[in-house]
This record gives C-alpha cells, sequence and structure tokens, in this order.
C-alpha cells in the first residue's frame, strides 16, 4: 500500500481525493490531507452566495464526514512548512511529521496585492477565502463607501458583493477597458454602461500611485494627480501561487511563479505532483478551477495506472455570472488570428453585444465575445472547440437564423462527446443518459446525479436545452441507442471507439457499457471495430455473429455456403475449373449468383478449412457474403467487346471492387459500373454505381434493390475516374461513420437532414471540412486489408475451432441433404 | 430428437465426465462436445467467471447449433442466442426469453485443475 498526501484542502485537493478514491479504495492507498484553512475544502467559485446567507456548510464541497466514509484523513487549520525530500516527509507548522510516497501539493493561491504604498492600511482586503469575506461584512457595517481595485472577471464580482452590502462602489481599473484580456473595446463599453447602470462608478485609466488615510484608509492617489475618497478597499488584480514550500525543498518554479510541472503533473521531483492553481505547466497558472480539475484527474489516472492521460493545457473560455449582465469570452476573442473576420452585432437599446471571429476560409469559428445576451455562450464554445462546422451563413451564429426561432447550429448538431459542463467534466452524452434512466425526468435531479451546472454554472442553459431536447424526443421516437447494454447510438460509438483507441468489445463495454452484452450488441460492435481497425475479424470470434464467426453464410441445417471473391465478375477458364474441382471434391450445390460470382453451397463446418486452402491455393479470396462488408461491383463487358460501351467499364469495376473488398460497413455494400447508359450493369441499384458518359462517369449513391427498391441518387455527373474514387472514398466513409446499425445506404440517405443536397455538399464541396480525413480513414482500411481466410487456413489455433465436436473429430450425424437435380439440397426443416 | 435432452441438476449428478480442457474454449463463447451420443453445448462465460451447458440443439427448428450462437446476458439472466433466428434461451434455466413454448435442457459443469467436466444423472 502506498501512501498519498495532500498538501492543500481546496477545490482541487478535495475533487482529487473524490477521484482517486472512485478508483482506488483505502487497500491500495492511505489518503491524508493536510489544509492550512479551518473548514474542509469549500466552493470558492461560489463565494459570493456567502455574502446572501454567510453559511459555511453551504459551500462545502462535501461534510466532514465524507472524508471518513472515504477512508480519507482530513486535518484542516494545519499549514505545511517544510518538505524533505531525502526522508519523503513533510513537516506542519506545529512541527508535526508525516511521511509519504506520493506527495501532491494542492495549494492553490493567495491575491496578488501589488506593491503600492499603503496597502496595509486598515480597510483594504483581498477577496479569496471565507475569513476574507467575514472580514469585509465586518468592515462594511461601519462605512458607506467600498472601492474595488481591478476591473477583471473577480474584481466585478467583488465590486457587485460590495454593492449588495449596500456600499458606494467604485471599481479602479488600470487598463482602458474592463475585462481587458477578454473583451474588445467595444464590449468593454457595453458591459461598462451596464455596471454602471447597476450603480457602480466605473474608472478607467487609472494608475494608483497611494493608498492615503491615518492608519485607516481614506482615498486613493492615481497618477494623473486625481484622487478617490473611500472607506475600504478590495484588492482584485490578480493571483499569485503558492509556491513557498518550493525554495527550501529544492523544487522547480514556472517563470510567474507556482510549482513548475510536466504534463503528467509531476514536479521536478517525480514522486512530488502540483495540481490546480498551485501548478505552473508551459509557464501558464490557470486561474480557473475546471483545468485543476483536469490536472486531479490526470495524477489519479497515474497513480492508479494509466500512464497515457495527459494535461493538455486549457481552454481560458470565461462566463462571469454577474447577476443581471451577462458576459461570455471565449476562444481567440479578440480576434488576433492572422485573416480572422470578425463579426458583431450591437442593440444599445437592449444592451446586446455579440461578436464572433470567424476563420480566413469562413470554415471554423475562432471566438467571440458575448455582452447582455450569452445564452448561445455552451454552443458556440463547442463550435470552437471542437472546430465544427459553421453553418451557411455565420452570422446567423450570433442573429439567429432570420424566420426561424433557432439559431445556426443549435444543441442538435453537437456530438454527444461534447464536453458541455467542462468544470465536472460531463458530456452532453451523460446528460443525455441521465435523463433517460429517469422515470420521471427532472431536471435537478439531471444536474444533481451528473454533476452537469454544478461548477460555475456557465453551462445551465445548455442543459436546459439539452433536457428540453432530449424530453421531447422521448415524447416522439426512441432515441437510437444500441441496446440495453450500451446507451449510445452507433455513431456515438463509432466516435469513442476512434478517440479512445477501443479494440475489444470487453474494453468498450468496461468503459462505456454495463453487463454482460448481448446478441445485439456484439455484432455491431464487431462490426464497428472492423470498420474502424480492420483488425482481424477472428481474433475476437465470439461476439461475431455466426457468418463472421465461421467466415461463411450458415444455412439449414447447419451447413456453410463459400462465395469466393471474383472481381467485376470477370473470371478465367483455370478458376472456373478450379472451382468446379473444389465443388466435385466435397460434393457442393453450385450456383450463380444475383451478384456475378459463384456460390458453393452445402459445405460442413469440419471442411470449411480444407475447401478454402484448395481455393486460395487456386488463386481466390474471400467474397465475404458472410460479413456486412462490400459485397461485390457487378460491371457489365463495356467498350472492350461491347459495339456502345464508352468506357472499360469492366476494369474500373475491378479496380474498385479491389479497391474496397473487405470493407466492413454498418450493413453491406454493394456496387457496379455500367459502361453506358443502357445501364446493363443496373448501377442505379447499387449503393454505389457509374454510369460511363461521353467525358467521365456520373456517380450514383445510395440505391438499393433488396425489401425495398430505390434507385440511386446522382452525386456528381462526369468525373474522371480519379475524383470518382476520391468520391467514392469520402461518401463511404462517412456512411460507415455516422450510419445506424444495419441501415443500408438508401436508407440512411432517406434520415439524413438535408438529403442528398448535403451529401453533395459535404462529400463534394467538403463542406464540413473533412474530406481529407475521410480519404485518409479510407486509405488506412484499405492499407489494412487482408484476406480474412488466407489467414485464418495458417492459424491452427483457428483452424481447430472449425469442428462441429470440439471433442471429436466426426461431422455433425444430424446433418441430413437429399439429392435434387444432379446436385442435393439440406433436408427440409420441420 | 428433443426428448433425449433432458436438465439434469446439480443434486442428480452422479458422476462428471471430463470432455475438454478449460483452454480448448474460446473466451465468451461456447463448444459443442460429443457425450454418450448426446449432442451437448458448453459455454465459458469469462466475463462473469461462469460456465454453462445446455443441449446443442435448437428447438425452434431443431437445428444442432445453439454451441455457435451468441451468448450474453437479460438484465442478470444469462443467455444464448440461436444462430438461426435468434430465438434466446436463459443458460441457467433453459427457459426461452423470447416468450415461445419451447425450452432447452441445461447441465451442470463443472472444473477441475483445469479440466471440464459435465455431470450426469
Ligand atoms: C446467393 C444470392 C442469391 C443468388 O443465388 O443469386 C443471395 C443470397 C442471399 N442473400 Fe441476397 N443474394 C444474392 C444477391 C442479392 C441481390 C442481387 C444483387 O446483389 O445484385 C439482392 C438485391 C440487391 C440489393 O442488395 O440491393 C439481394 C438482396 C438481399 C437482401 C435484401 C437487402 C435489402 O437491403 O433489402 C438480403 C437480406 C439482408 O441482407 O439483410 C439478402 C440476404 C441474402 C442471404 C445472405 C440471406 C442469409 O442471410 O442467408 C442469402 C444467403 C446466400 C448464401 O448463403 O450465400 N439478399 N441479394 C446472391 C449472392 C450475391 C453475391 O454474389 O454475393
Ligand atoms: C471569488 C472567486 C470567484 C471565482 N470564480 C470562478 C469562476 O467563476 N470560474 C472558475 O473557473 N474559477 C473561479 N475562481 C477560481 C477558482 O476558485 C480557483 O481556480 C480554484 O479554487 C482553485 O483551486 P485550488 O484547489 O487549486 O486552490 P484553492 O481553492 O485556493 O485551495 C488551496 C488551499 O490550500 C491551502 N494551502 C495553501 N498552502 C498550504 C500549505 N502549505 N499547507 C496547508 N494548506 C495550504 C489554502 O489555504 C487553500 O485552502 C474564483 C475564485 C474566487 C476567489
Ligand atoms: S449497356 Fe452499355 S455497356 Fe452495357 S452492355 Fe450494353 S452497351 Fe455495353
Ligand atoms: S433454429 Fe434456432 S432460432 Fe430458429
Amino acid at each position: 500500500m502506498k501512501k498519498v498526501l495532500v498538501i492543500g484542502n481546496g477545490m482541487v485537493s478535495y475533487k482529487f481525493c473524490e477521484k482517486l478514491r472512485s478508483r482506488a479504495d483505502g487497500n491500495q492507498f492511505e489518503v491524508k490531507v493536510f489544509g492550512e484553512e479551518t473548514i474542509p475544502a469549500y466552493d470558492r467559485v461560489h463565494l459570493s452566495e456567502y455574502f446572501s446567507d454567510q453559511s459555511d456548510e453551504k459551500l462545502l464541497m462535501a461534510p466532514r464526514a465524507w472524508y471518513e466514509d472515504n477512508d480519507i484523513e482530513l486535518v484542516t487549520g494545519k499549514l505545511v512548512t517544510q518538505i524533505d525530500r531525502e526522508n519523503k516527509m513533510i513537516k506542519t507548522h506545529t512541527g508535526e511529521k508525516e511521511s509519504y510516497d506520493y506527495l501532491i501539493l494542492a495549494t492553490g493561491s493567495r491575491a496578488m496585492v501589488p506593491p503600492i504604498e499603503g496597502v496595509n492600511k486598515k480597510g483594504v482586503f483581498v477577496y479569496r477565502t471565507i475569513e476574507d469575506l467575514t472580514q469585509i461584512i465586518d468592515f462594511s457595517r461601519k462605512v458607506k463607501r467600498g472601492a474595488v481595485l481591478g476591473g477583471g472577471l473577480l474584481g466585478l464580482e467583488a465590486a457587485k458583493a460590495l454593492m449588495d452590502l449596500k456600499l458606494e462602489t467604485q471599481v479602479v481599473e488600470f487598463a482602458p477597458r474592463l475585462m481587458p484580456r477578454q473583451l474588445d473595446e467595444q464590449g468593454s463599453a457595453m458591459l461598462k454602461s451596464k455596471i454602471e447602470a447597476l450603480g457602480i462608478e466605473i474608472l478607467l485609466n487609472k494608475n494608483t500611485k497611494e493608498i492615503i488615510g491615518n492608519g485607516k484608509l481614506n482615498g486613493l492617489e492615481f497618477t494623473d494627480g486625481t484622487r478617490l475618497d473611500t472607506d475600504m478597499l478590495v484588492i482584485s488584480c490578480g493571483i499569485v501561487s503558492r509556491d513557498e514550500l518550493a525554495g527550501k525543498a529544492g523544487l522547480e518554479t514556472g517563470p510567474r511563479g507556482g510549482f513548475k510541472v510536466n504534463e503528467h503533473m509531476q514536479t521536478n521531483d517525480p514522486d512530488i505532483y502540483a495540481i490546480g492553481e498551485a501548478a505552473s505547466f508551459n509557464g501558464m497558472v490557470y486561474g480557473l478551477v475546471a483545468p485543476g480539475y483536469d490536472m486531479a484527474e490526470v495524477v489519479v489516472k497515474r497513480l492508479t495506472g494509466d500512464k497515457e492521460h495527459l494535461f493538455k493545457g486549457a481552454d481560458m473560455s470565461t462566463k462571469l455570472k454577474l447577476i443581471g449582465v451577462d458576459v461570455g469570452s471565449f476562444g481567440d476573442a479578440l480576434g488576433e488570428t492572422p485573416g480572422c473576420v470578425p463579426i458583431s452585432f450591437e442593440d444599445k437599446n437592449a444592451g446586446i453585444y455579440k461578436r464572433v471571429n470567424i476563420s480566413a476560409d469562413r470554415k471554423k469559428l475562432l471566438g467571440g465575445i458575448l455582452i447582455g445576451d450569452a445564452d448561445d455562450y455552451g454552443m458556440l464554445l463547442q463550435f470552437t472547440k471542437n472546430g465544427m462546422a459553421l453553418p451557411p451563413n455565420p452570422e446567423d451564429l450570433i442573429l439567429g437564423k432570420r424566420g426561424s426561432a433557432v439559431a445556426g447550429g443549435g444543441m442538435d448538431d453537437l456530438p454527444d462527446s461534447t464536453q458541455i459542463c467542462s468544470c465536472e467534466d460531463v458530456s452532453k452524452g451523460e446528460i443525455i443518459q441521465a435523463i433517460k434512466e429517469q422515470e420521471k425526468p427532472d431536471l435537478q435531479q439531471v444536474r444533481k446525479c451528473t454533476g452537469a451546472g454544478t461548477g460555475c454554472g456557465a453551462c445551465s442553459p445548455m442543459v436546459g436545452d439539452i433536457y428540453a431536447a432530449t424530453l421531447q424526443s422521448m415524447g416522439k421516437v426512441v432515441r437510437k441507442t444500441l441496446c440495453a447494454h450500451f446507451d449510445y447510438t452507433r455513431q456515438e460509438l463509432y466516435s469513442l471507439i476512434k478517440v479512445k483507441n477501443v479494440r475489444t468489445f470487453d474494453d468498450l463495454l468496461d468503459e462505456y457499457g454495463t453487463g454482460d452484452g448481448c446478441e445485439t450488441c456484439k455484432p455491431a460492435v464487431a462490426s464497428l471495430l472492423a470498420s474502424i481497425w480492420n483488425d482481424k475479424i477472428l481474433k475476437q470470434d465470439t461476439i461475431q455473429d455466426t457468418n463472421d464467426r465461421f467466415l461463411a453464410n450458415i444455412q439449414k441445417g447447419g451447413s456453410y455456403s463459400v462465395v469466393p471473391r471474383v472481381p467485376g465478375g470477370e473470371i478465367t477458364p483455370d478458376k472456373l475449373i478450379a472451382i468446379g474441382a473444389v465443388a466435385k471434391r466435397y460434393g457442393l450445390y453450385t450456383k450463380i449468383t444475383g451478384g456475378q460470382r459463384i456460390d458453393l453451397f452445402g459445405a460442413r463446418l469440419n471442411d470449411l478449412p480444407r475447401i478454402w486452402r484448395e481455393l486460395i491455393d487456386a488463386g481466390f479470396e474471400s467474397g465475404h457474403a458472410y460479413g456486412k462488408a462490400l459485397r461485390t461491383v457487378k460491371s457489365c463487358v463495356g467498350s472492350t467487346w461491347c459495339r456502345f460501351g464508352l468506357h472499360d467499364s469492366v476494369s474500373f469495376a475491378i479496380e474498385i471492387e479491389n479497391r474496397y473488398k473487405g470493407l466492413r460497413s454498418p450493413h453491406k455494400l454493394k456496387g457496379a459500373v455500367s459502361g453506358c447508359r443502357r445501364e446493363c450493369a443496373e448501377a442505379q441499384s447499387k449503393d454505389f454505381g457509374l454510369i460511363a458518359t461521353e467525358i467521365g462517369y456520373n456517380l450514383y449513391v445510395c440505391g438499393n434493390g433488396g425489401t425495398n427498391p430505390q434507385h440511386a441518387k446522382l452525386l456528381a455527373g462526369d468525373i474522371d475516374e480519379k475524383t470518382a474514387i476520391k468520391y467514392l472514398d469520402r461518401f463511404l466513409m462517412f456512411y460507415i461513420r455516422t450510419a445506424e446499425p444495419l441501415n443500408r445506404t438508401s436508407v440512411w440517405l432517406n434520415k439524413l437532414e438535408g438529403g442528398i443536397e448535403y451529401l453533395k455538399d459535404v462529400v463534394v464541396n467538403d463542406c464540413l471540412g473533412i474530406g481529407e480525413e475521410l480519404e485518409k480513414d479510407m486509405q488506412a482500411l484499405i492499407a489494412a486489408y487482408h484476406c480474412e481466410w488466407k489467414e485464418a487456413i495458417n492459424d491452427e489455433k483457428m483452424m481447430s475451432r472449425f469442428r462441429h465436436f470440439a471433442n471429436v473429430d466426426d461431422y455433425d450425424p444430424t446433418q441430413q441433404f437429399v439429392p435434387m437435380r444432379e446436385m442435393k439440397k439440406p433436408a427440409d426443416w420441420e | 430428437m428433443l426428448v433425449q435432452y433432458k436438465t439434469i441438476k446439480p443434486e442428480e449428478v452422479s458422476a462428471w465426465k471430463m470432455v475438454l480442457n478449460e483452454t480448448d474454449f474460446p473466451e465468451n463463447g461456447g463448444l459443442c462436445v460429443s457425450v454418450d451420443g448426446l449432442q451437448i453445448a458448453i459455454f465459458k462465460f469469462s466475463r462473469r467467471d461462469e460456465w454453462y451447458a445446455t443441449q446443442n440443439l435448437c428447438p425452434h427448428k431443431k437445428q444442432m447449433i445453439l454451441s455457435r450462437g451468441l451468448i450474453g446476458a437479460h438484465g442478470e439472466e444469462p443467455k444464448v442466442a440461436c444462430p438461426f433466428h435468434k430465438k434466446t434461451f436463459s443458460l441457467k434455466t433453459g427457459k426461452n426469453l423470447n416468450g415461445d413454448e419451447c425450452e432447452i435442457a441445461t447441465y451442470p459443469v463443472k472444473i477441475k485443475d483445469g479440466k471440464v467436466y459435465v455431470g450426469y444423472a
């Protein structure tokens, strides 16, 4: 057992404890926490709420009993003053010593107090702890006026608090505008007028020279010679990390203070970690709680064995929760990216200012500012963070689509993996899941059980939107989740598998599912894994549908059929003879299929490996007739022989079939290439079809014979072969990524919002900017192709599974065939 | 054919027959063994660290196939799905879980020293 010692008991320290205990109990790690403050960790983000109810308890992250229940020893009111790295010990201000295996520094920060003359005068405060607040409240009772030094996020919050304490309040800012790091001039002017309307006076461009007064302050004197009379002053000029322990212990610090850490959150001593505002990562101290929580996660994962999870920096987007004034600033708010295009909107009357910065190619949202109405903050932040494609008219983002109620995009457009609450790291998917899980859905309950919206609250409107949209969807349609074991759609799982690099069904089930799986989710996930990684199907044979498990189609009576690939339907006499010889030797029924190839029926399980060895020796490969995969690309004879043929449709069909052979997809895929518009290959009834024109090919997609026949639709006209392949790569990959399980391309297109026009936009115009990515993904799959049968017959262990009995070599004695014409058929079932 | 298969309860076992090695089995999957002319499907449910045995015959269309079915769970109930028409059966009780009439026989399995045994009446 290892001993983890945490120094500091603030928000991040608490979160660390919570996360550690969710992954490891007291048998794995002994945990002890030292906090300087007298009460356990509390919610500093909502510190200002202390003004209204003055209750510590309401602010606590968790009551003292929580620590006991979770086997964590908490010592409050003790300042750690020394780290002895050599002996792995710490010492407190009262002399106690404590050993550690791992030391976690979560000492947070203190308010920065600029070196102005007179800062030690009575009546000067900072705004950081509950203690600061009680002092401010006490003092405010005796006075009438209060000023805040610093017009940043915290300063404005402090000003609001002073105003609520019934003081005549001013804000003094050094820069020419409020929140200079987050807002542009127009935005801060709008904010200023809004705050002034609340009754707070704002002084800009003021460089404070001295805090004047005799023992107790009575005003500020500025370098421009003017002065401000006031009775108390709250300093809010930023923060400095509490890295006092660094010096003597020989721990390195960052350029602006803070324990210097790497992406594992390790200081220069690998057993000493720093997290939260105490840490300096890449020279940056993050003064927000969400990055601190991310850091805590990194350390917890590392301690519990996952060393891959790294801290990658964080986003400094903010939404101010000053009552009455909504302020949001996200991404590149000031438009500093070269070539970016700002679009802004101002309504002085309503007090609204919005600005979005669009990338030079008008495809991505870089950042923006929202004043007066920040409802869309969460959505816009997601556009920025996820690099999502913008609507055709980006101004819709801030103006709303004229004539319709929804602003561009809307919650529905966000992928479920989207992080909605960054404080608690809750994704859209998790919120939706929580709603679905409740018998009588209740927004409060959803917040409570997911934690979404309980941090800084910036995401609350989004949580509400998701809640509403989900309920609506529940009334109308059921969410297309996979089954009881996965509350995700196929598309969501596709992303999860890919992004999280999931390789096995069990891993996916452990991480994102519940229970033990079933006959619905196993093959669906198997198909996804195949579509994403193109690994050997037989590696995880027991999650495959029976056809895939034995790489053959099961037939009546439990025999199998064998379909070798015959690309484009072109076959040599030798190969025809080879098929005939194999069929004869094993007594198989043969038939020319509707897919321009030959099916051999009635193979016994024990014979499959032998049959395939012979076929492979004759130059055949698996035809994937058993899989949800590319089947055939039919051809007509085309220009080589046909008097009407415009191009060599056979060669092109063979090329395409060989390109996509083995491609696993949500449902089977069929293609065809016709040499002219007489269309002998029936290309317009295929998932993709090409018809030769005078100058190239017309590419049709999403056609289908089968149960509900549908004609394919034109995706692009008169394109050359190279372009056709490019569009096919994109089209097929986009389908594979987004379709529900067992939806043919036709069904998928029918459900796709925007239909064929949208599909054209994605594939041909690359409106999502993912064209190259899709081509790359396809290239990776093509490169990973292997003939499943060739690999299988060379693997003895796998081949040993191709037996009816595992303990004797017999065929299934109950299997019966009866003669039919000159061949055989299985006995009818009862 | 159907009448030959009868559930044997653990308390009815009079003898155990060793059929295979534990390592012969795929994870979370089944194999068919021949035991005195009967076809028994044995399943290694690795996820739950459990073993089950049933008749190999699917009563729906009388197909000798259940050992090749996908296993999983319906709530807590472990089950196997027939590859032909996806009828599902409880691995514990043999009951059909689609609400159909037919059910299958189940047999006791035990593992000792890496060997897999099926119980006889
Ligand atoms: C062998 C073949 C019939 C034949 O003797 O010609 C055939 C046989 C089967 N078809 Fe087919 N289909 C065959 C061509 C077709 C065609 C024609 C074509 O491809 O041009 C169609 C209509 C075109 C289409 O798919 O859009 C066709 C539409 C279906 C459907 C309906 C699909 C749909 O979207 O509605 C199914 C059912 C399914 O896949 O879910 C199906 C399913 C089946 C299965 C796999 C049913 C099953 O699960 O056992 C049959 C098993 C064949 C086996 O054991 O090998 N088969 N099937 C053809 C094999 C083609 C090949 O070489 O791979
Ligand atoms: C008024 C206010 C409003 C805020 N609003 C927001 C907001 O809206 N959104 C947002 O993201 N963030 C906000 N923040 C910032 C957020 O509160 C901090 O990012 C967060 O609290 C940092 O957590 P921490 O655990 O790193 O540090 P802290 O919460 O500061 O905890 C550190 C603890 O360690 C103790 N400690 C220090 N040194 C020692 C030692 N040697 N021995 C023992 N104990 C020690 C300290 O006393 C303290 O209790 C706000 C902060 C304030 C003050
Ligand atoms: S349709 Fe065109 S290509 Fe097909 S056979 Fe006739 S002419 Fe040839
Ligand atoms: S034969 Fe088993 S379900 Fe039909």
